[in-house]
């Protein structure tokens, strides 16, 4: 399979959209989210999208075909929550393996059909990395400003666990994202270190942070250069922003990541910004022209949907960038 | 897009240091030079020190907004300090630095000589911070491995110019030490060379001796040379070190420190750590003083230091005070007095006061009126930070010669008028050390600030039962009760001593001090039992401030219910925080001991089994052992020496202490007023039943083959995964292995004598230099531990026998195998002092007793074991759970309730 970093240099790359818009199409009830091995868990489980790779495996590998089938080359694995930490809401720490494993190990089968299909055109699956439901540079509690509800090392054991099992499942790359602290996001690349040490190998890495309002900041308060500044310290693919905002609120912040990084830049946006009822309007030919504008000015290298995007979404936006040149990567890898 | 390329193209070939707070710092040409603030350094400044020690955070947080509203780039934050626990330090203060926006904007550096500090800061620090530092000093094995995490935590680093062999101190060691830690970096670690900043070292010139004279020029050599030949490295250092020989002359300094960043910065110096207020702006240097410091700091001629120090008389001249200038003798009488009591001039005081007494109408009013303003101004200097303690203590000599001559006539002057009452003081304070415990230096310097400040002291010394205490405070009727202590038995006795007073009845304060103190023990087990206001006071000038507000009549009342307020407050904080660390049980514990390799580990047999003695050691052979720092600490100066001599607040202070400190040693010596002795022995030994260490006594006259049990406490605190829990059997071989292991113990004095020649001063009203006789003889016994610790290493045990450690190696604990002592971390229990005594027969050899609380008589004692196990290391117990403490009692053959008592404060609550 040619190398990722090769296809790089050669074309704007497309990144999948939201998983849980298209999850929210099948409206599955408590009991397919429990399907038959958890009808009888004691935890309410509705809402817990990454537990439908275990009980709703056909509708996970669904999902990706439609992404590949819109224009994407990689999707992301189903695993945004897979920690112990975040999935301690569920009660299901113990299941941490298991999910990221078989999330994409599911993914990994659909890429591998679409590969053989069109063997110039290869897919890959980034195993998703969220960042948990702690902060560990915040408090949670406004009247002590100097506790932390998680720790650094804390961080470094759930993530490892996710990455080891996300690899072993066959993700090609790993995917860092929607990034709130640095911190956090520190923690996985250490457990990310750690791994690629142990098993002595190399995987690219996709890191991901959120500016969450028009400060420009990360909610941990850095701006764009800071955080560029906090994560590239290993050696990564790309560095980007997702989620929060919609595509044209972005542009400033990318414009920051495509003149100061050495990696290559990504970007996978909302459909806008979400209206009172929480759901993203924006359609596929509005976000499109927008993300336009990354492409016309050279910004990014990557390019992809969160939340309210759709294969629609993926379609138009892979049509319009496919006119378009990528970012020029002068130097790739130190 | 053309553009866009262009920049990206220069932008990789010029690599530029880049660090991150909240916002980007970029090192580039154009920066010119990073300015890095030292304020927030427990080493650097004694107020924050202070500040952190006295969980004053809000306070400290200030600290750090400052320097950066002052225009600080990077600040330095550095928590070294014996007296706290810079981990939790660190982590406290970061984490709150990082709530504050304001602050947490600049980048971060953190600052430790110990690894696990510098990595409990990266891991709790969200930009890209620079460590500092590390060094080859440790070795290459060492220095790769902290390097790789602090390249995976994502931090840049200072390396500092030391190896193996020692700090860089001319041009040639720096590039060659520089050059060497690049390769590793950049070759092996992959590390980023602009992440590198080299510390080249700053030494004083102008010190008098040729081999300093080339100190400044090196640095700048070896700084081009660095930012030659070491692609994209930065070149860092202390500024203030270079005019070190200068202190006490600032328009000097400050010139030194501008010509010297002008022509270091000209060399490729592109970050430091400098003070702004230290600093004079390089053109208005004027021309004759520019001539003359660049002599020096560019060894332009032969007698450059010689012209500079002529040179700067003039600059001071004026300002300086001569020694032998007695103009002061012609100033009015009240300023002779308060000049005599500020600056401790005991010389004059006895003809001012007869001058004084004359004048008055009756002879207390010279104590009421004259000594008093001039202790009053004392009073007021020491509040405010502006004199330190030694020189409180030097007026309390002199206001004791002043009392002492008046009493006379005072008592004269009653007999004439029967009808007056007494002196009116400001109140009657009792002091005591309580029962079991023998130390008094702490004690007493609050005893003698509080007479200063016109309180009667009822001083009922040390070891005093609680009884006594009790039937003291009644027969003076006292305003206050100060307990003090330093062994942590001592604890109990004040807890029991407060029930007692519960139960009397008592109405008036207690104090509670001493270095194994807290507040958080005050507050949880101290002043739950006793139902008036109990305080912990730990250092001298707070003492004035609380027992002012305890006894003033408007104040009492609402102070008295506040400490109560806080206190409860204080507790219910504590006990919360507690709770949130957990324990495994024993048993657990034990399964994750600390693992030597027995088949391979080295046991050395030693040189000569069997009991030692020392009966009258030269004491001149332990000078060059001594550890100041603590010296310094027992005066409430605190630094590490020699740092502290030319520190920007109590360097000065310092600098004096140590010169009547050195002329004390000198006496004590030349005239073997102190006595030092010791007994060591070195047996076989294998660890039984886990955490049991069982000795045989071999080649013992007169003793054949008895066996002794040393029971030792294992940790349960739950840590992190891979870590052990250790308990020092883990460092002996288990008799099951089959391998005859060795340990040893220890017990030296140099305290023979002390009590006699520190009585001798008290005489003479003179407790400046009893309690330095006592803190040099408490110096000096660990001075003789150390010694005997190397002799024992070296020779009679024989395990390193081709050591070459420094006096500052030892003090940094580099010498291989450890020499813990029971009462301290490794081993807290009191317990196993007395198997130390059976062992080598202490008290009937060389005269050490034990008291009741099986502290150490005389005081400047140090009792100790020794394990020689390459993987032998110190540890802190910690907290331990009532499963150990039942075995322990099991083990030990003692009642559940007497090893509770002894083990009390390191029993999880």
């Amino acid at each position: 399979m040619k190398d990722i970093k090769e296809i790089l240099k050669e074309r704007i790359l497309i990144l999948d959209g939201a998983m849980g818009t298209m999850l929210q199409r099948y409206k599955f009830t408590e009991e397919d989210f429990r399907g038959e091995r958890f009808k009888d868990y004691e935890h309410p489980l509705q809402g817990n999208n990454d537990l439908l790779s275990l009980t709703q495996p056909e509708a996970i590998a669904e999902v990706h075909r439609k992404y590949f089938a819109a224009g994407a080359d990689i999707v992301e694995t189903n695993t945004f929550s897979g920690t112990t930490i975040a999935m301690a809401d569920y009660y299901m720490e113990d299941l941490v393996y298991e999910l990221n494993y078989e999330s994409a190990r599911i993914a990994k089968k659909v890429a591998d059909e679409f590969t053989a299909k069109e063997p110039n055109k290869p897919r890959f699956v980034a195993g998703s990395i969220g960042p948990t439901n702690k902060t560990a540079s915040m408090s949670p509690d406004v009247n002590d400003p100097g506790y932390r509800a998680v720790s650094f090392e804390e961080l470094r054991i759930a993530y490892k666990q996710q990455v080891e099992a996300l690899l072993d499942g066959g993700s090609d790359l790993l995917l860092v994202e929607t990034i709130f602290d640095t911190l956090n996001a520190k923690a996985a690349l250490f457990a990310i270190e750690e791994v690629k040490e142990e098993r002595n190998i190399d995987v690219p890495i996709m890191v991901s942070g959120t500016i969450t309002d028009a400060s420009g900041r990360t909610l941990s308060g850095q701006t764009a250069e800071a955080f560029l500044i906090s994560i590239s310290h290993i050696p990564i693919l790309s560095v980007g922003f997702n989620c929060a905002l919609g595509a044209s609120q972005l542009v400033p912040h990318l414009e920051v990541l495509s003149k100061k990084s050495e990696h290559a830049v990504s970007a996978h946006p909302n459909a806008g910004l979400p209206n009172a009822f929480g759901e993203y309007d924006e359609t596929p030919d509005q976000m499109a022209a927008q993300i336009k504008e990354y492409a016309e000015k050279g910004l990014v290298n990557i390019v992809g949907g969160c939340c309210g995007t759709t294969p629609e979404h993926i379609t138009a936006i892979a049509e319009i960038v496919a006119k378009y040149e990528p970012r020029k990567l002068t130097v790739v890898s130190k | 897009m053309n553009t866009k390329n262009e920049q990206r193209a220069t932008s990789n070939e010029q690599r530029f240091l880049k660090l991150s707070g909240l916002e980007p710092l970029i090192v580039t040409p154009e920066t010119n030079f990073i300015n890095v603030g030292e304020r927030t350094n427990v080493a650097g400044s004694k107020k924050f020190l202070r500040l952190v020690k006295e969980e004053k955070f809000e306070e400290a947080l200030a600290v750090a907004r400052e320097q950066v509203e002052n225009g600080a780039q990077v600040i330095d934050i550095n928590m070294d300090d014996g007296l706290i626990d810079g981990k939790e330090a660190m982590v406290k203060f970061l984490n709150l630095v990082i709530a504050e926006p304001d602050i947490s904007r600049v980048p971060i550096m953190i600052d430790s000589s110990k690894w696990e500090i510098i990595e409990a800061g990266l891991q709790v620090v969200q930009g890209k911070c620079v460590v500092n530092s590390i060094s080859l000093k440790e070795g290459e094995e060492q220095f790769l491995h902290h390097a790789k995490l602090i390249k995976r935590y994502g931090a840049a680093v200072i390396v500092m110019a030391f190896d193996e062999v020692g700090q860089a101190d001319n041009y040639d060691r720096r590039i060659e030490i520089a050059k060497r830690s690049y390769d590793v970096l950049v070759n092996k670690v992959n590390f980023a060379p602009e992440d590198i900043i080299f510390d080249l070292n700053i030494f004083p010139v102008a010190t008098g001796m040729d081999e300093h004279k080339l100190n400044a020029l090196d640095f700048i050599r070896a700084t081009k040379w660095v930012r030659e030949n070491l692609p994209h490295a930065s070149v860092s250092g202390g500024v203030s070190n270079v005019s070190f020989s200068f202190r006490g002359n600032n328009p000097v300094r400050e010139a030194m420190h501008s010509v010297f960043l002008y022509h270091a910065i000209k060399a490729g110096m592109n970050m430091g750590i400098v003070n702004p207020s230290m600093l004079e702006v390089y053109d208005d240097i004027p021309k004759d003083l520019l001539e003359r410091v660049e002599d020096v700091i560019l060894n332009r001629r032969d007698d450059a230091t010689e012209r500079l120090l002529d040179f700067a008389e003039s600059v001071v001249g004026k300002t300086k005070e001569s020694k032998i200038d007695l103009s002061w003798r012609e100033e009015p009488l009240q300023d002779r007095i308060t000049r005599a009591l500020v600056k401790g001039i005991d010389q004059y005081i006895v003809e001012d006061v007869e001058e004084a007494r004359l004048a008055a109408a009756k002879p207390i009013e010279v104590i009421e009126g004259n000594l008093m303003t001039g202790m009053n101004v004392v009073g007021d200097l020491f509040g405010s930070g502006k004199m330190f303690l030694p020189q409180v203590v030097k007026s309390a000599r002199v206001m004791k010669k002043a009392v002492a001559y008046l009493l006379p006539y005072i008592e004269e002057e009653k007999l004439l008028n029967p009808q007056e009452g007494d002196s009116d003081n400001a109140g009657k304070i009792l002091m005591a050390t309580v029962k079991g415990d023998v130390h008094d230096i702490g004690k007493n310097i609050v005893g003698v600030v509080l007479a200063c400040n016109n309180y009667e002291i009822v001083d009922l010394g040390v070891m005093v039962p609680p009884e006594k205490i009790i039937a003291a405070a009644i027969e003076h009727n006292v305003d206050i009760i100060g307990l003090s202590g330093l062994i942590t038995p001592s604890l109990d006795e004040m807890v029991h001593l407060a029930k007692e007073m519960e139960r009397k009845d008592f109405k008036i304060p207690l104090l509670i001090g001493g270095a194994t103190t807290s507040k958080a023990h005050t507050a949880v087990k101290i002043d739950t039992q006793y139902n008036e206001a109990v305080v912990h006071v730990n250092d001298a000038s707070r003492a004035v401030t609380v027992v002012g507000d305890l006894l003033q009549k408007d104040t009492s009342k609402g102070y008295k219910k506040s400490i109560k307020d806080d206190y409860d407050v204080f507790r219910e904080k504590f006990l919360n925080r507690s709770s949130s660390k957990t324990y495994k049980p024993i048993s657990a514990a034990r399964r994750n001991k600390f693992k030597i390799d027995w088949k391979t580990s080295e046991i050395v047999k030693p040189n000569k089994l069997g009991i030692q003695v020392i009966e009258d050691l030269d004491l001149n052979i332990l000078v060059p052992f001594i550890d100041w720092t603590p010296f310094f600490r027992s005066w409430e100066l605190h630094g590490k020496y020699p740092a502290i001599l030319t520190d920007e607040v109590v360097g000065e202070q310092a600098t004096e202490l140590f010169a009547d400190a050195k002329a004390m040693l000198n006496k004590i010596i030349s005239e073997k007023k102190l006595k030092a002795k010791g007994i060591f022995g070195l047996f076989p030994a294998n660890s039984i039943n886990e955490d049991d260490i069982d000795v045989t006594l071999s080649e013992v006259e007169g003793r054949n083959e008895e066996h002794f049990t040393f029971r030792t406490l294992r940790q349960q605190l739950q840590k992190r995964e891979g870590v052990a829990d250790y308990a020092l059997a883990d460092f002996i071989a288990p008799k099951e292995f089959g391998r005859q292991d060795y340990m040893g113990c220890f017990c030296v004095s140099t305290g023979f004598g002390t009590a006699e020649l520190a009585a001798k001063y008290e005489k003479d009203l003179d407790d400046y230099n009893s309690i330095m006789v006592k803190a040099l003889a408490d110096r000096l016994a660990e001075a003789f531990a150390e010694y005997l610790h190397k002799e024992v290493r070296m020779k009679h045990w024989g395990y390193a026998a081709n050591e070459d450690l420094s006096n500052e190696d030892l003090i940094k604990e580099s010498y291989k195998g450890i020499r813990p002592a029971p009462g301290y971390p490794a081993c807290p229990d009191h317990l196993e002092k007395l198997t130390i005594w059976d062992i080598l027969k202490v008290n009937e050899t060389i005269g050490v007793e034990l008291t009741d609380s099986l502290a150490m008589w005389p005081a400047a004692s140090v009792s100790g074991y020794y394990f020689g196990n390459p993987e032998a290391r110190y540890f802190g117990l910690g907290k331990i759970k009532d499963d150990q403490v039942k075995d322990f009692a099991e083990r030990k053959n003692i009642p559940i309730e007497k090893a509770e008592r002894w083990l009390a404060p390191n029993i999880v609550d």
